[in-house]
């Protein structure tokens, strides 16, 4: 979790770099700040269970085990990105390590993800799904549907909240009233449960309660993952509407700082270890930035493939190549 | 449901004794149970999500919406979500098979919130396939070729057919989507007509030939895609088009077709083309403004005559 956390800051680090020197041809919004909220969500999962990503998503899909160079590329737009080119920063998708598609209309991905958590009860399997998104989206009418509608039926599935403190362009003050979403949970006839989003280990711990009841078929649990982005909405973002000095008291518990300081104390790890750990992390992000450099483009008319199912295959003959970065 | 166990049924108040408020469903979840005839709560937009979900997991979900006014509720999942994913997930997500079958169409007073035909909303999206079938052949056709279909489709059934009868094969058949039909062969004024508005155009066409006049009525049955071939090949024929849909008018189905037949075949046209559309404005309770506002054989007839008279 400790190299994981590190991966995304970097990763997320170098995209925000990158996307300064136009090197992106659309936006990025990045989670620096919320690596362990993602990194415990996701190592709490199985390699076979699912995520529905955010438009914030880089993080959650890394954790969940994507490889960084296929996500440089996506967002590059290259032909070897995880989506073809086709997706974007929004959008990362890895089927094969169960990342459903990232969704960019706020909350809009939890019924889907509900419906993959809902097609493996109906296999037979103990498959579980989590659903991403933050406290701007917890105010969309659909939210508030699944969450209903998944409790009703028991359905195999996490609402993990990250309240990153703002919701795109105003602090969360603006938007609801309860100190945490989780009490919205008895609404649904679910737990709620509020843990501190930078404490990776807690958020481990708390999620791996709420997979283990979803697996056991007790149905689903909100998670309220408090947290903070240190980054604007979107790279770019002027963030006149912070809060003033509050990126200076969350800094102070930098979820990456604390988990290896505590590691340090306890004596689980070096600092000569946790330099080896981040020279190998920048060594893998230097790569997936090269390999997405050297990618081709897509051809402009693969746009018109894939509308339709089964439509078009040039793009998806195309071979890997990807160097991968294991856990 | 019968031939495959991956069909999956989900509609407000579709299980139980009622089957919907239409009974569409009425007896299905006697038949295949619980797990695979599901009476959802009243949330479109969840449940049209839901079923996005278990398409792209294996299962051909059909959804009912009672009312098409209610496919607004769930527009989000079915433009956003139904219609992007194989696209914008670079076609990991593989298919969705997610049949959204759905009550269209005015004359029944229910007003303005219950009454309206949607169909060119949808066509404006790539990636969704809209039928109108208009019989009821066409329509167990249509919902076969659907059901099979990886693709969302939605159908959209007028009220006037609830009742309807008409020869129905008990055996297994399709009506291919993507094909129109011409459901009356004539030599002097193609009518394209959609959904319910087709037999109207029939009876029209029943009327003008007392007068000599003989219309072709050529029914799309599929929105989007939609069959221009048929369409080009019969105003090619009959060098006059009229056409006729219970939506509106601006920016309706009359108008992209039109617009086809100038790009295909405008050296063919011997006069300009007639729309006929309902007037615009939502669909009023009151019977006689109803009536006014619809399209009626009369004003089919009328507009044939003046299609003809340049």
């Amino acid at each position: 979790m400790y190299s994981m956390m590190h991966l995304i800051r970097r990763y997320e680090s170098r995209t925000s770099e990158l996307f300064k020197s136009g090197k992106f041809p659309g936006w990025i919004h990045v989670c620096i700040g919320q690596e362990a909220s993602v990194t415990g969500a996701c190592f709490a999962l199985r390699d076979d269970d699912y995520i529905s990503p955010t438009h914030r998503g880089h993080g959650q899909c890394l954790a969940k085990g994507m490889s960084p160079a296929k996500a440089m590329a996506e967002l590059y737009g290259k032909r070897t990105g995880s989506n073809l080119g086709r997706g974007g920063s929004m959008h990362l998708c890895d089927m094969e390590k169960g990342i459903l598609c990232g969704i960019a209309i706020l909350g809009a991905g939890l019924p889907f993800a509900a419906g993959v958590a809902m097609a493996e009860k109906l296999k037979g399997t103990d498959r579980v799904a989590m659903a991403f998104f933050g406290e701007g989206a917890s105010n969309e009418g659909i939210v508030h549907e699944t969450m209903n509608l998944a409790s009703l039926w028991s359905l195999p599935i996490v609402f993990f909240l990250e309240s990153n403190q703002y919701a795109e362009l105003s602090h969360k003050s603006f938007h609801h009233k309860l100190d945490t979403l989780a009490r919205r949970a008895e609404g649904y006839g679910m737990p709620g449960v509020t843990v501190d989003g930078n404490d990776v280990l807690e958020v481990y711990r708390v999620a791996g309660e709420a997979v283990k009841r979803a697996r056991e078929g007790g149905g689903p649990t909100l998670i309220d993952s408090i947290t903070c982005r240190l980054h604007g909405h979107y790279e770019g973002d002027p963030q006149v509407y912070r809060i003033p000095g509050d990126r200076d008291e969350w800094r102070k518990k930098d979820p990456i700082d604390r988990f290896g300081k505590r590691m340090l104390e306890e004596g689980i790890l070096t600092d000569e270890e946790s330099r080896e750990i981040i020279a190998g992390i920048d060594r893998t992000i230097e790569d997936a930035v090269a390999y997405a450099e050297e990618s081709p483009y897509p051809d402009p008319e693969e746009a018109l493939e894939l509308v339709y199912a089964g439509q078009g295959g040039r793009a998806r003959s195309l071979e890997g190549g990807e160097r991968r970065c294991g856990r | 449901m019968r031939s495959d166990p991956a069909v999956l049924y989900f509609g407000e108040d579709a299980g139980g004794k009622v089957g919907g408020p239409f009974a569409l469903a009425k007896g299905l979840q006697d038949e295949f149970g619980t797990g695979r005839v599901y009476d959802t709560p009243d949330s479109e937009a969840a449940f049209v999500g839901l079923a996005v979900g278990l398409a792209a997991s294996g299962f051909r979900p059909i959804v009912d919406i009672s009312f098409m006014d209610f496919t607004l509720v769930a527009m989000d999942q079915i433009v956003n979500m139904a219609a992007k994913l194989v696209y914008m997930s670079g076609g990991q997500v593989k298919r969705i098979p997610l049949v959204i079958h759905t009550m269209a169409g005015a004359g029944r007073r229910a007003g303005a919130q219950h009454s309206q035909s949607l169909e060119a909303w949808f066509a404006q999206v790539p990636g969704l396939k809209i039928a109108a079938p208009s019989n009821p052949y066409d329509l167990k056709g249509i919902m076969k070729s659907a059901i099979r279909d990886d693709n969302p489709v939605i159908v959209m059934k007028h009220k006037a057919m609830l009742g309807m009868k008409g020869d129905v094969p008990e055996g297994d058949y399709t009506v291919p989507l993507g094909k129109a039909s011409v459901k009356r062969e004539g030599a002097d004024v193609t009518i394209v007509a959609v959904s319910q508005m087709v037999n109207v155009a029939l009876q029209a066409a029943g009327l003008l030939a007392g007068e000599g006049i003989e219309a072709e009525v050529v029914d799309p049955v599929t929105i989007s895609p939609l069959d221009t071939e048929t369409i080009v090949d019969s105003v090619r024929k009959t060098g006059r088009l009229v056409t006729l849909h219970e939506s509106y008018k601006p920016c309706g189905i009359g108008a992209e077709i039109g617009a086809v037949v100038f790009e295909e075949c405008f050296d063919f046209l011997q006069a300009p083309l007639v729309r006929v559309a309902s007037s615009f404005n939502p669909f009023p309770y009151s019977p006689g403004m109803e009536d006014f506002t619809v399209p009626d054989v009369s004003r089919v007839v009328e507009a044939v005559r003046k299609v003809l008279k340049n």
